[in-house]
């Protein structure tokens, strides 16, 4: 085989494997769950058909859980992503210092996250925040009342978030690179013009990185959407399903309760169309506040 | 003399900053480690790192050592093994197969297929989850690791192969024009000349691979069920509850033989995903 049709043919087949892939375990699950969807669908039942709309229909009508998940889960992203977003580029900010052994902080502070979402982290946030935990002995020991972190609905919440506060290092990493981008040269002529460095941050180095400021965001948000760990092992959903994120009750639908494939198929689909809606809108925003430099 | 010691007191406080927050992030997990020599009572007592009792008391970890569920901490993270091993190496060699194809040649689709691995890049996973559960159920595979494994021969993982192709152009292709003048066909351009440039970002993908997926919790709770087969995630959680409140000592110290393997792999190739993580994007 000369060169040439070894070129013309190579391509095709390096991409063989991934078009497979794409077709096996993206498009099939893809079409299928939206089928699932509008089905009475139970694992290891024969009674299985299509019922329509009725599994969006109860979901709306006749599921208090899945109203009270929805919310939940709302309340998470809003609660999370921008805590993530600014805690990240806080340390950013501070890690970019010209310091000796700044690197040594670098990777310290990465550790938490690159544990991510291991069993024994989110166990040992949830002990963290018992009533006898660390958190409250530290409260207590300057002076504070001991916190019931998981019977306010808020608190609880909050636990949740500070855990994925806590494991910013990718958030980190992407806004330090960006900031070690921005040219020294607009400093300089922002101190000339005799501008504060308070200013200069938002004046300068906010709009400058806003293009990875919407990246990180749209990752954060698709991700934070998808949060299980945390509402599955420190809260169960406490007090009250207010903790009970969508895709805890996705999982329980499917594979615990009853086996409830159709069921959780429509939850899934809900949850992808609001990641859907809210990613398209964050796009469609971005000509409004992101500023590319090219 | 004046801007010289303004310069100190600013990078004093700097360096406060940097503490505090150091402290923020590690005390947990000083104190996790810590706590593994006290007993309970201490444990609800002290917030402070040192043991009473030094830390010559190392019965927690024996009792650790056997999981609650039958069997011990080695079995289960050998459980993990059989999944990570061959679903990081095929995630590698597939990744980096598409890479190439999609950044060094030209064919028919090339842009549909670029556009399709950003499009899933942004698709949550969620939606998946049901239909392949099905699947594999079909096939017989719920309680094996193939689940767990079987996708990465395929590429799924857009944003390996977009983090790869992000890197084949950084690398001049008169690289690969020479190697076919020296007579290579387009397989062994591939392995002889680019894979060693690429390096770095292959062990990058790995090394992120097998984090992932030694810290995925969900994905071994949906397939795997038999007490002998659980992965150390879902062990870790198993042997917790199993263990209820009783003993603190050895549930921490189970949290932190868990956390073992991650942390061991991190002290080795720190460098590698700090800086690949900051080449194109986020995740976990």
């Amino acid at each position: 085989m000369n060169d040439m049709s070894n070129r013309r043919i190579a391509p095709y087949i390096f991409i063989t494997p991934w078009v497979l892939g794409f077709l096996i375990f993206r498009v099939y699950p893809f079409v299928n769950s939206f089928r699932l969807s509008f089905m009475r669908y139970r694992l290891m039942s024969t009674n299985n058909r299509f019922i329509g709309l009725d599994n969006y229909v109860r979901m709306l009508t006749d599921d208090p859980v899945f109203s009270k998940s929805f919310w939940a889960t709302i309340k998470y992203v809003i609660l999370t992503v921008p805590l993530v977003l600014v805690f990240s580029l806080f340390i950013a900010f501070i890690l970019n210092f010209k310091l000796k052994g700044v690197n040594f902080f670098r990777t310290a502070y990465y550790i938490p996250s690159i544990l991510g979402g291991n069993v024994a982290i989110v166990t040992l946030w949830k002990f963290l925040f018992e009533t006898r935990g660390l958190v409250n002995q530290i409260i207590t020991n300057l002076g504070g009342q001991q916190v019931r972190w998981y019977t306010d609905p808020n608190l609880a919440m909050l636990v949740m978030s500070l855990l994925r506060s806590w494991q910013f290092g990718s958030t980190m990493v992407i806004f330090l690179a960006a900031l070690q981008n921005v040219p020294r040269s607009l400093y300089e002529a922002g101190a000339i013009d005799g501008a504060t460095k308070f200013r200069m941050f938002f004046a300068i180095t906010i709009p400058i990185i806003t293009p990875v400021i919407l990246f990180n965001f749209v990752m954060r948000t698709i991700n934070a959407f998808q949060e299980f760990n945390s509402s599955y092992l420190i809260t169960q959903g406490r007090p009250n399903y207010s903790t009970y994120l969508l895709n805890v009750y996705i999982y329980e639908t499917a594979f615990r309760r009853n086996l409830n494939m159709g069921y959780a198929a429509a939850l899934s689909w809900v949850l992808f169309l609001l990641i859907m809606i809210l990613t398209m809108s964050v796009f469609r925003s971005s000509k409004y506040w992101v500023h590319y430099s090219d | 003399m004046e801007l010289r010691t303004k310069r100190k007191i600013n990078s004093f406080f700097r360096y406060i900053i940097l503490i505090l927050v150091g402290l923020i992030m590690l005390y947990p997990l000083m104190w996790l480690f810590t706590a593994t020599f006290k007993g309970n009572h201490e444990i609800f007592t002290s917030a402070g790192l040192l043991p009473q009792e030094g830390f010559g008391d190392w019965s927690a970890w024996k009792r650790a050592w056997n999981f609650n569920t039958g069997y011990t901490f080695l079995h289960h993270f050998t459980n993990s093994l059989r999944y990570l091993v061959p679903r990081t190496f095929f995630t590698v060699v597939s990744s980096v197969i598409t890479a190439y194809a999609v950044s060094r040649f030209s064919f028919k689709g090339k842009r549909i297929v670029f556009a399709l691995i950003i499009g899933t890049l942004l698709m949550p996973s969620v939606i998946f989850t049901i239909p392949m559960y099905l699947f594999y159920n079909a096939l017989g595979w719920i309680n094996s690791y193939y689940p767990l494994w079987v996708e990465a021969m395929f590429a799924t993982n857009s944003f390996f192969v977009f983090m790869l192709i992000q890197f084949f152009r950084t690398i001049p292709r008169e690289l690969d024009e020479a190697s076919i003048v020296d007579g290579c066909n387009t397989l062994q351009t591939l392995i002889y000349i680019l894979v060693p440039v690429l390096k770095p970002i292959v062990i990058t993908v790995a090394v992120l691979t097998f984090m992932w997926g030694m810290n995925d919790y969900l994905g071994p709770l949906i397939y795997i069920t038999r007490m002998s087969r659980l992965p150390l995630s879902v062990a870790l959680r198993t042997a917790i509850d199993a263990e209820s409140t009783a003993d603190y000592g050895k549930v921490y110290a189970m949290s932190f033989m868990a956390l073992i393997p991650a942390l061991t792999i991190f002290a080795f190739a720190q460098r590698y995903f700090i800086d690949g993580v900051a080449t194109t994007g986020s995740k976990g």
